[in-house]
């Protein structure tokens, strides 16, 4: 069985889709991140689909349910990276992803979960190589 | 192409966006036709257990596109006009499947039988 990967990083958690995901494997992937943010008490989530080739109303709900069960464990999600034509599609199709913080690419994403969860957060837990 | 398992999916897509690619179709126009032929294989899948999906490529003048017919024997639509609204749904799902393909896609045809099956044709034109 096919599994995403989820990676941490201090108090985040980030995914990188990087094959065409059918149903089951994105429904384990809501399972699964939604049991990481638990299990770490992580505070954002960053999901970058800019490998995704499609995103279809299935995955379009996955995304905007990621969102809402992290939100209510007080986690934020940014899903990043999106292709053009996929953001064309998905407004055609009529899916707006309601609830779901987009970022350009990784590093704005983690920018927009920096500002939006303070610095203060981040940096505690990276403080032990400072000056 | 049989569709029997949710697994097929992603060959199927990928069958799709070859035929695409054959025919220069671009990027974005791709994107729509594939995205529409997910919506469809999950409806049959879902509804009907199984199905099939035939991939033409045909021409009218100077025109090149892909026809995708997606038949199945399942339980069939009732009523037609109301599947196809935005948000309507038996399932548990958002209800843009059949009306969202609709869009974005250049000719959408839908016959159904209950009891039958159903028969989806969708046609994208290279530069549609």
């Amino acid at each position: 069985m096919d599994k995403i990967p989820i990676l941490r990083m201090g108090q985040f958690l980030l995914v990188t889709i990087q094959i065409d995901l059918y149903d089951r494997l994105a429904l384990n992937l809501e399972t699964d991140l939604v049991s990481m943010v638990h299990k770490t008490g992580a505070r954002g989530v960053l999901i970058d689909i800019s490998a995704v080739s499609i995103v279809d109303s299935f995955m379009g709900r996955i995304l905007g349910n990621i969102a809402s069960m992290t939100r209510i464990l007080d986690a934020e999600t940014v899903v990043v990276g999106m292709q053009p034509a996929v953001a064309i599609t998905l407004i055609e199709l009529g899916l707006s992803l309601t609830g779901v913080h987009t970022a350009l690419d990784v590093e704005r994403g983690m920018a927009l979960l920096e500002t939006k969860l303070g610095p203060m957060d981040l940096m505690a837990d990276e403080d032990d190589n400072s000056e | 192409m049989a569709i029997t398992r949710e697994q097929d999916v992603v060959p199927f897509r990928n069958r799709v966006k070859e035929l695409a690619i054959k025919i220069g179709m671009g990027l974005v126009n791709q994107t729509k036709l594939i995205t529409a032929a997910s919506e469809l294989v999950r409806n049959m899948l879902r509804y009907a257990g199984h199905g099939e999906v035939r991939m033409e490529i045909i021409s009218k003048g100077r025109e090149t596109g892909i026809r995708l017919t997606f038949t199945d024997k399942g339980p069939g639509i009732a009523d037609i006009s109301l599947a196809m609204q935005d948000g309507y749904s038996t399932g548990k799902s958002l209800g843009l499947g059949l009306p969202g393909a609709r869009r974005l896609v250049n000719e959408f045809d839908i016959k159904s039988e209950p009891g039958e099956g159903t028969t989806v044709t969708v046609l994208k034109w290279k530069n549609g």
